[in-house]
């Protein structure tokens, strides 16, 4: 089921006229026959749930927005996209700009945001120049600017490039940003509907999201909620990578069991070089880790779906998040303690650094991690480290600290064997790694495969 | 506040307020005072923007509202959180506060030097008040701890980096009493430092308010650096005609010789007028100044040696909050053969030996 990789695969799709061919820039038309409230119940009745990581539904999140008299009112597109294992909006933006640019027409028109932001993390540098291209062709076909198709609707699009900070993906550290100012995430409340850019209402939504609402309008909210499971309605992107043989960009209707899309020659074509499943990230780096069994099965012992509420069933004791999509698959070969530890550098460097919590435990987990890595750790660490996750989780301004603890708390709480023999043998964990565990794969494989 | 406008009941570890709408969780305790009240390391009454950043403030919220009786998920910044009609919080009462608050200071001291006694803000540091009261006696941390170079930001004030808790204070001072942007936060997460933009030295009437506002010894006056330990010298409140501030200061003498001049500071250890840098960093002789008489500082502080001036006491609120009457887990005396009151060590020739206790009456 494809909605919004429909064409990717068409020549030419990136630019205006092969876009336009296809059935592009249709739901704008049939946007300004609307009514802004009319798009906004449209995407309600979507059930669309933000595809940034939090899942939230969008439609609600559009109708929280102050329109408080004389004030103007903006949409800002996240395509900050930092976190480890997700790359989905790149791949959106890369080769079906217009398609971004359309549903931020659409979106821009049902919030009354006459001036919209892109905000595109630095090192995408070569899409901000895919991006303006599209906009320039948008605008010459009039479809931006004034009066847009005599609507009386004015809407311009700028892109504005980040300095390469992964904080500044957080909607609120984004807008501080996007001001020109050093991208500390505020303090809320006030939320961003409220008091967002230049303190005024602002709708802050993922790349996805805003590409979602164009099949939306086109095919109308219900057909749109047909599709999927349960509150998970419409397809998802999916980054896969890590050991697939097939690792790359899925959509998926989410009705897919995950051993169905690990496993199936549709989607990642199973694990490459016939090693066999360790472990899964299946949302982006700040998610739980799962051991292969809990990532097939839940704790019930059900299938486990692709989906939000699948995935996250058993909460964090033994399910984990859709997140963002970055669906990271580990081979038997990979080591946990390395591989969390890395992830323990990644937010220690890129914490803001306001509270401290965060901005001192995500450093002293890295260091803790470091060590036990490298054959310096003690059997205390392993449990000194739960204690600084949990001293971090629930207490900071931001999410990025869940986000740091999260990842440390289910390796602990899965791979705590893996752990353990890293400490008490650190000569050996130097040379080879703990491979599977009394989690083995559950998947039979028949030998000589 | 006129009798008019609405007030809001807001319930603080048992014990029950009226503010005005809009007041912080932790102005409200601040109204009850005593133990109920959350440290706050980074909120700064006078400073707009300033809070949410330390956590040590943390507390949990019970009952949301009258309206809308739920607790909140998790614990919040108090400095951050403004009251509503009904709410119950726990503060000391919460064993999750506790935990938090005992995991926030922690995190605060993992990079910290513990350089205190080469420090001149010992004696009046915030951090080791904290500390005292909320931390542990050890630490977990067994790495290096972040260094960075002693660096001068003009003429008169010190910043030693290594001692900064990144609590914004002096940033926010920076901006909103000087009206420029020259002093910031650089870098980012436990390698952010304070600075100035390309090391520019902070020339400015009033930049000597960032000394006053930081609450461990990041920022420390050079007049004063290494010329006495704040609790050998005694604070007395002084005014001069200054065209510039309001002139209103404290000094800090030995003898007739002022070794140090600061703002005036509330309980909370807050400035309570802004002074500038002549009245700082000049105006270091007794001539200068007509003194009003001894500085009200806490009797809890280092400072005050025992002799507190006109103090008043904080209130005691143990019984209300946790409901009864505290019981004395264990008097001392009852078991004990050597730590008897009635006995004066100094009476005692040589080390003390359990015999002289026992030979005591009993
Ligand atoms: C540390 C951090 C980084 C984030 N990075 C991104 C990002 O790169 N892209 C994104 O769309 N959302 C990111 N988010 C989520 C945003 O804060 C926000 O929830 C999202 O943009 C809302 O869009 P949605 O409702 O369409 O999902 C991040 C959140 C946090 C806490
Ligand atoms: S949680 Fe981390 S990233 Fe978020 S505001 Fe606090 S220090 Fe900054
Ligand atoms: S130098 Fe002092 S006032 Fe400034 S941020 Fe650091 S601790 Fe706070
Ligand atoms: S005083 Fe509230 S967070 Fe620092």
């Amino acid at each position: 089921m494809k909605l919004l990789l429909e064409h990717a695969h068409v020549e030419g799709i990136r630019y205006y006229d092969t876009y336009r061919k296809h059935g592009g820039y249709r739901s704008v038309e049939k946007a300004f026959k609307m009514t802004p409230d009319e798009i906004v119940e449209e995407v309600k009745k979507s059930g669309l749930r933000g595809r940034g990581g939090a899942g939230f539904p969008t439609g609600m999140k559009w109708s929280f927005l102050a329109k408080p008299e004389g004030v103007p009112r903006h949409l800002v597109c996240n395509a900050d996209e930092s976190e480890p294992g997700t790359f989905k909006d790149r791949y959106l933006m890369e080769f079906l700009p217009h398609l971004l640019i359309e549903g931020l027409i659409v979106s821009s028109f049902a919030l009354g945001s006459h001036a919209t932001y892109i905000y595109i993390r630095g090192e995408y540098a070569w899409i901000v120049d895919i991006l303006e291209q599209a906009i320039a062709e948008a605008k010459n076909n009039g479809w931006l600017g004034k009066n847009i198709l005599n609507s009386g609707f004015d809407c311009e699009i700028y892109v504005q490039r980040g300095g390469g900070a992964y904080i500044c993906g957080e909607e609120t550290a984004l807008i501080e940003s996007l001001e020109g100012k050093r991208g500390n995430p505020r303090i809320k409340p006030p939320f961003p509907a409220i008091q967002g850019v230049w303190m005024r209402p602002t709708v802050v939504n993922n790349v996805e999201t805003l590409a979602a609402i164009v099949p939306i309008i086109n095919n109308g909210g219900e057909e749109y909620a047909k599709i999927g499971v349960g509150r998970s309605t419409g397809t998802k992107l999916l980054s896969v990578c890590g050991n697939v043989k097939k690792p790359g960009i899925y959509e998926i209707d989410m009705t897919q069991s995950v051993e169905e899309f690990i496993f199936s020659d549709e989607y990642c074509g199973g694990i490459a070089n016939g090693k066999r499943l360790k472990a899964c990230i299946p949302g982006g780096s700040s998610v739980p880790i799962l051991p292969a069994n809990l990532l097939l099965k839940t704790a019930k012992g059900e299938t486990r779906y692709m989906n939000y509420e699948s995935l996250s069933d058993g909460g964090f004791a033994t399910g984990s998040m859709m997140g963002s999509g970055g669906f990271i698959v580990m081979d038997e070969e990979q080591c946990v303690v390395r591989h969390t530890m890395t992830l323990a550098r990644f937010y220690n460097h890129e914490s803001c650094g306001q509270c401290s919590p965060c901005r001192e435990g995500t450093g002293w987990m890295y260091k803790i991690l470091k060590n036990i890595e490298y054959g310096k750790g003690k059997l205390s660490d392993i449990d000194l480290l739960w204690d600084i996750q949990r001293k971090i989780e629930g207490n900071t301004i931001c999410p990025l600290g869940d986000a740091a603890a999260w990842p440390v708390a289910a390796a602990i709480r899965h791979f705590r064997d893996e752990f353990e023999w890293h400490v008490n043998n650190p000569d050996e964990a130097q040379n080879r790694n703990f491979g599977l565990a009394h989690y083995a794969d559950p998947i039979h494989i028949p030998a000589g495969a | 506040m006129s009798e008019q406008t609405p007030k809001f009941k807001v319930t603080i570890d048992n014990i029950t307020v009226e503010v005005a709408p809009g007041t912080t969780i932790l102005n409200a305790a601040r109204m009850i005072g005593g133990d109920v009240t959350p440290p706050a390391m980074c909120y700064y009454s006078k400073l707009e923007g300033s809070g949410g950043k330390c956590r040590t403030c943390l507390v949990e919220v019970s009952k949301g509202s009258e309206k809308d009786p739920r607790p909140m998920p998790k614990l919040v910044a108090s400095c951050r959180t403004t009251v509503m009609d009904g709410m119950e919080v726990k503060n000391i009462t919460s064993d999750k506060v506790l935990d938090a608050r005992k995991g926030v200071v922690e995190m605060l001291l993992v990079n910290h030097p513990l350089d205190c006694p080469v420090c001149d803000q010992a004696g009046e540091c915030h951090l080791q008040d904290l500390s005292y009261e909320h931390g542990a006696s050890t630490t977990r941390y067994e790495f290096d701890r972040r260094t960075f170079e002693k660096e001068d930001l003009g003429d008169y004030i010190s910043l030693h980096m290594t001692r900064c808790i990144l609590c914004y204070r002096c940033v926010y001072t920076a901006e909103q009493l000087t009206q420029k942007r020259e002093h910031g936060v650089l870098d980012r997460g436990d390698h952010a430092a304070i600075s100035t933009l390309l090391g520019k030295s902070l020339d400015n009437e009033f930049i000597g308010n960032v000394i006053d506002v930081c609450p461990v010894g990041a920022l420390t006056d050079k007049t004063f650096r290494f010329k006495n330990r704040v609790w050998f010298t005694k604070p007395v409140d002084a005014h001069c005609d200054c065209k510039t501030c309001g002139g209103k200061a404290r000094l800090w003498m030995r003898g007739d010789e002022v070794y140090r001049v600061t703002a005036r500071k509330d309980q909370w250890g807050e400035v309570e007028e802004w002074i500038c840098n002549d009245c700082r960093f000049h105006k270091k002789s007794a001539k200068d100044w007509v003194i009003e008489g001894p500085s009200k500082i806490s009797r809890h502080s280092v400072i005050s040696q025992g002799h507190y001036v006109g103090v008043k006491k904080q209130p005691v609120y143990i019984d209300k909050v946790i409901g009864k009457d505290p019981k004395m887990l264990l008097d001392i005396h009852t078991v004990s053969d050597v730590n008897r009151p009635e006995v004066e060590l100094s009476k005692i020739a040589g080390p003390a030996h359990s015999d002289d206790f026992k030979n005591t009456g009993k």
